[in-house]
């Protein structure tokens, strides 16, 4: 049961993008093309078929597989981005059974840099890496002065809606907001929106809150950070 | 939403199944990965294989045929296609010759060849085609689309992969005519993704999307609406100050409507470009009118200029039997 966090947090993903689809939406009609929230629901629903598969790998290999299969299915610029991430995180975390908290910080954070270098794009040009860099810096620094579980959580969803706000006022110079220019200005990037969901959902998870449409019947709900931090209860 | 759909999830699936079927001659799709091929594979020439979003028919599988593409990969509407579609498609196409991607300038299409390139072992090279002048080019961002301009580029590399031009000459013959060819288009209406089920984008009944890009998505600035000729100018000033062609330069125009502009308007249009080319002391002395590279049922459409020599006209010229386009 080495990757269950994992598959759990897949499943809290999901439903978070479910419970925010208009509002994805909406931004992405704005500033967008109208295909971000089908192109993400497309790669969450085929992830979470994948959970009884990657369950029993190790996260190393359980990343490499949800970066190929999201390689395959989404298309788009999400799908080598994403993929670009997780396969990054995967190569990362190679031959690790029980990362710690320290080991996620750095896997995630090889996993943002992938993306970086992927899409050619940094911070302050409204995209996703506006919560993604600041969220895995924030993630080393805390993981580095052994922040607790409750704080780390807490903290990096801050910092991912700090983030995510941050867009609304900028330029788009990447991504499909970019031929809007100026008339970017005032919206979310979707992508931004999209990440942020995605990491408040795993760190509502991680600290062992329930997530918007909690799904407890299986029990994944309870405290499945635990294994990332290799002291299971 | 009244569209022809059965099942929005099978959308795709039962469009090239129909393409398929109607031009069993010309071409074969497969499935899982999706990807058309020519009906009989060519041997011993470099074979192009293109790719994007469905949603801009006939672009790209409509090109796949004798003197122009080997494969073309559709995705999703409005979404790149992935790496696996494109190496099974290279793989089934490959005659020796190396492969040839076509890419149009979308940031989505450039990640998904570039890492089916990463991951290729035969001999391989990329064009990418960014004609659209309507965005302005910049090394800071992602730069200029590829649009209408595609297919001329798509039917002369075609022509000279045909003649068994190698991989090499096949590249710098596609980065000439990239170079040689600026567009530039305007919406009138917006279009509705299936999968969405509204409109993409909100456009007031006198208002028009200048320098829109083929999803829809914007790239100069919204505008009153306007009378054709006006709509002509803009796109044409913006096309010319690109090309900057000298005076007596021969050219190629095509005008292509992006899915919802009747052939009557497009040769109204083309009647207004040609006469402004003239005036400008160009000679058109080829031209294309259709909705060749559409935005699903948007109404508008773009000019294309492309500055000719005798070699492009020659390969523009050249026989070619695809689904769309067949002399």
């Amino acid at each position: 049961m080495n990757s269950e966090p994992i598959v759990a947090s897949v499943r809290a993903v999901h439903r978070a993008i479910l419970d925010n689809a208009p509002m994805i939406e909406s931004l992405d009609r704005a500033i967008g093309d109208g295909d971000h929230l089908i192109n993400i629901k497309r790669g969450c629903e085929t992830l979470v078929a994948l959970g009884a598969e990657i369950e029993p790998l190790p996260p190393a290999q359980a990343f490499e597989r949800i970066g190929k299969k999201l390689l395959g299915t989404i298309g788009g610029a999400s799908g080598p981005l994403l993929a670009s991430f997780f396969l990054a995180m995967g190569k990362d975390l190679d031959g690790t059974l029980q990362p710690t908290s320290t080991q996620m910080a750095q896997a995630f954070s090889a996993g943002v840099d992938a993306i970086r270098s992927r899409g050619k794009a940094d911070l302050g040009e409204k995209t996703m890496l506006d919560v993604l860099i600041p969220v895995a810096r924030l993630f080393l620094r805390l993981t580095a002065e052994s922040a607790t579980m409750e704080t780390l959580c807490e903290r990096l969803k801050e910092e991912a809606e700090r983030g995510m706000l941050a867009t609304r006022d900028m330029v788009a110079s990447k991504g499909r907001a970019y031929f809007l220019g100026e008339r970017s200005i005032g919206h979310i990037d979707p992508g931004s929106k999209t990440s942020q969901v995605a990491i408040a959902a795993v760190c509502d998870l991680l600290a062992g809150r329930r997530a918007n449409g909690a799904n407890g019947a299986n029990g994944t709900d309870s405290m499945p950070g635990a294994g990332f931090e290799g002291t299971a209860p | 939403m009244k569209k022809f759909i059965n099942d929005v999830d099978n959308m795709l699936r039962e469009s090239l199944s129909g393409l398929g079927a109607a031009h069993a001659d010309i071409l074969k799709v497969t499935f899982d990965p999706t990807f058309v091929t020519r009906a009989r594979r060519a041997d011993g020439k470099v074979a192009l294989i293109s790719g994007g979003g469905s949603g801009h028919e006939p672009l790209h599988a409509g090109y796949v045929g004798r003197g122009m593409l080997d494969a073309a990969c559709p995705g999703q509407v409005f979404t790149s296609p992935t790496p696996d579609q494109m190496l099974a498609a290279a793989e089934a196409v490959d005659g020796g010759k190396g492969v040839l991607f076509i890419v149009k300038n979308y940031s989505g299409d450039t990640m998904n060849f570039q890492m089916a390139t990463e991951m290729i072992d035969v001999d391989h090279a990329t064009v990418l085609v960014n004609d659209d002048v309507a965005v302005e080019n910049s090394t800071h961002t992602t730069g200029r689309r590829g649009v209408a301009g595609t297919l001329v580029v798509e039917k002369m590399m075609g022509a000279a992969a045909e003649a068994g031009a190698d991989l090499r000459a096949c590249k710098a013959l596609g980065d000439r005519v990239n170079k040689n060819t600026a567009s530039m288009g305007v919406a009138f209406t917006s279009c509705t993704v299936p999968a969405a089920g509204r409109p993409t984008f909100e456009i007031g009944p006198n208002e028009i999307e200048m320098g829109v890009g083929i999803h829809g998505e914007p790239g100069r600035r919204r505008e009153k609406f306007k009378p054709a000729d006006a709509i002509c100018k803009d796109l044409l000033d913006a096309i010319l100050a690109d090309l900057r062609p000298a005076d007596g330069a021969q050219c190629l125009l095509h005008v292509n409507g992006f899915g919802g502009t009747p052939l009557m308007e497009l040769y109204l249009l083309y009647h207004a470009a040609r006469k402004r080319l003239e005036r400008e002391g160009l000679k058109v002395t080829r031209s294309l009118v259709g909705s060749y590279t559409t935005s699903l049922e948007m109404a508008g459409g773009s000019l294309t200029l492309t500055l000719l020599d005798s070699e492009l006209t020659r390969l523009w010229d050249a026989p070619v039997h695809t689904a769309a386009l067949h002399w």
